[in-house]
């Protein structure tokens, strides 16, 4: 620390500040309770959008931090959503329990698919991704007695959270219990994001060889990486289930995997706050615009697409970024 | 026997399906490194362009099917030269990701506008409809039709790529790419014509194929992710590699399907699984895509 008190420059950037992880939470809480008064008959939807962007987040945690390119981070999410219904509708029904529970299957999933998808790069990589994402899909179709196959798991009725705040009709306490979730999990990310751990996948993600020759033990960290990824994913599902109260194929679908892609890289891939805006802004247009014609939707979807790529390769957040910098240099030169 | 007999004549039209239409994308992503997501579009286009031509143009099916294909290079000639050119030979798979599932969405969205959401049939030729006798069992004449096309078309591609100027030329911009601008192959003309044999292809196999991946708005989403397995699988550039892993997923999904259909694609992707784990490169690739 003394090192850091002679150049107080470069430490400032270096040192912990934990003031980004209460302004992440206020953040997000603020934007939450402008959503609550502003849309009070929305409330369903806006925490379909939290679940969605839990897992956009967990996504991030393996494509934007380690670099590794899947299309099956659906997969966690149903088998999180999965774990959660049976372990409801066995008898534990306590919200903050059924967390964990979505927590740790999410985690096993990651772990277990892990330990196959970080082997590899480049395209065995992504068929694997696929494949097993397409391998749960299957299974989940096949296992009717615990998935209710394609009619889906229902009846999914959890108690009241903390005994206290029962789920109602207009989706009051399932609003603010994800919304408190969310920022929960969000503030720990951006810590953990920042830790020496975290750096060091984002390090692998840049130069694998090098951190390699500085002694990284690559493979391992990025299992536990997807393991954690997995973790963030379940808790989605977990929030799916608990505040739907039902599971259906379509959380462990390819399209699912492909959005939440498509999500994280409108926003931007490599942060956080990237994740959780492309997942804020692609789930509001689809509400409006998919609603007249999902065709339309589409085709839209896929202009946008294009358009990122071409003109904004590293996402909105970024490419506002550039804007705003641009903007304000242009203002205070004349 | 019965049953032996049918699911081999099943796996075997399946698997040349796939072959035709995934050798292209296998050749563009040996030569331009190219992860599309797209080639399942241009099949559809192809497959909606055909039954068009045969149910409102009153066209015979062989004339359709020309007129289809040449049609299909034509509307993707322009994305070449616009689009997909910025992402060849990129090392970082994710905007090659984005910007063919962009174009997937944007196809399917114009299709279902153009053509409306309902199944759309090729209808095939007297000839080819009924069943042919090979002397001791009848057998559908489509199914053989399809076979054959596929042997054809695994032939004339290895006379084209072995034999001829082009294929020579080509093989040397797989190789090493710089290498092959320096001794004055225009790489981007290669890429061009690879990229019009490659759709041409997917639109053909979009079309023979049409009685078993049936022509609907969301083909190309749902068999975007066959085409890529049958890819890696045989590993990327390699047409023996294509036709083997063609046959051999054909063979696992056609099984798995007539004797455990209630397990849907499980097989098809445990298959998949343990032979990317075992050869992550594709049983005869070259390793182009390490």
């Amino acid at each position: 620390m003394t090192i850091a008190s002679a150049r107080p420059a470069p430490a400032s950037r270096l040192k912990v500040r934990p003031a980004a992880e209460a302004r992440g939470v206020l953040v997000i809480i603020a934007l939450g309770l402008v959503g609550y008064f502003v849309f009070p008959d929305d409330l369903a939807f806006l925490t379909r959008l939290i679940t969605i962007a839990l897992l956009v987040i967990s996504l991030d945690l393996v494509t934007g931090y380690c670099g590794v390119a899947t299309l099956g981070q659906a997969a966690m999410f149903g088998v999180g959503a999965y774990a959660v219904g049976n372990a409801c509708l066995a008898g534990l029904t306590d919200p903050v329990m059924l967390l964990f529970v979505g927590m740790a299957a999410g985690a096993a999933a990651g772990l277990a698919s892990g330990a196959l998808i970080t082997r590899f790069h480049g395209l065995p990589q992504l068929v694997l991704s696929i494949a097993l994402g397409q391998l749960v899909g299957a299974l989940a179709n096949k296992l009717s007695g615990w998935t209710g196959g394609s009619d889906g798991l229902s009846g999914i009725t959890p108690s009241p959270v903390l005994g206290l705040f029962a789920f109602d009709l207009y989706s009051r306490t399932a609003y603010v219990f994800s919304l408190v979730v969310l920022a929960l999990v969000f503030a720990l990310l951006l810590r953990f994001m920042r830790s020496p751990f975290g750096l060091l996948c984002r390090g692998i993600r840049d130069d694998a060889l090098r951190a390699r020759m500085i002694g990284a033990a690559v493979y391992p960290r990025l299992v536990i990486m997807y393991g954690l990824s997995g973790a963030v994913a379940g808790i989605g599902g977990a929030l799916a289930a608990i505040t739907t109260g039902v599971v259906g194929l379509d959380s462990v679908s390819f399209e699912r995997s492909a959005e939440a892609l498509v999500m994280l890289v409108l926003g931007g891939t490599g942060t956080l706050w990237g994740a959780l805006t492309g997942a804020l802004v692609f789930q509001i247009f689809e509400h409006f615009v998919a609603a007249t014609n999902p065709f339309h939707w589409m085709s839209m979807v896929g202009l946008l697409l294009i358009v990122i790529v071409v003109f904004a390769p590293r996402g909105l957040a970024h490419g506002a970024a550039v804007l705003w910098a641009r903007l304000r240099v242009r203002g205070a030169a004349p | 026997m019965r049953t032996i007999l049918s699911i081999a004549v099943d796996a075997l039209a399946y698997g040349m399906v796939l072959f035709i239409i995934s050798i292209g994308l296998s050749i563009m992503m040996g030569l331009m490194r190219v992860v599309n997501l797209a080639h399942g579009a241009f099949a559809m286009i192809g497959g909606y362009l055909a039954s068009y031509a045969v149910r409102s143009w009153g066209l015979s099916y062989g004339f359709a099917i020309v007129l289809a294909v040449i049609g299909t290079i034509v509307i993707a000639l322009p994305l070449e030269r616009l689009l997909f050119r910025r992402i060849y030979r990129k090392s970082d798979a994710l905007p090659q990701l984005l910007l063919t599932i962009g174009i997937t969405f944007l196809v399917i969205g114009i299709v279902n506008f153009i053509f409306g959401p309902t199944l759309k049939p090729v209808p095939l030729p007297g000839v080819l409809s009924g069943p042919f006798d090979i002397g001791f069992r009848m057998l559908p004449t489509h199914r053989l039709f399809v076979i054959a096309c596929g042997a054809i078309t695994a032939a004339a591609l290895w006379y084209l790529l072995e034999r001829t100027d082009f294929g020579v030329r080509l093989r040397a911009a797989v190789d090493n790419g710089d290498m092959a601008e320096a001794l004055g192959i225009r790489t981007e003309l290669i890429y061009l014509a690879t990229f019009a044999l490659a759709v041409g292809l997917a639109a053909f196999g979009g079309i023979v194929g049409a009685e078993l991946l049936p022509i609907e708005p969301f083909y190309a989403l749902r068999y975007m992710v066959v085409f890529l397995v049958v890819v890696s699988v045989g590993g990327a550039g390699s047409i023996t590699g294509a036709l083997a892993a063609s046959l051999l997923l054909g063979l696992a999904d056609t099984t798995g399907k007539y004797l455990a259909p209630e397990f849907g694609e499980f097989f098809f992707y445990l298959a998949v699984i343990v032979i990317v784990f075992l050869f992550p490169h594709g049983l005869l690739g070259r390793g182009a895509l390490r």
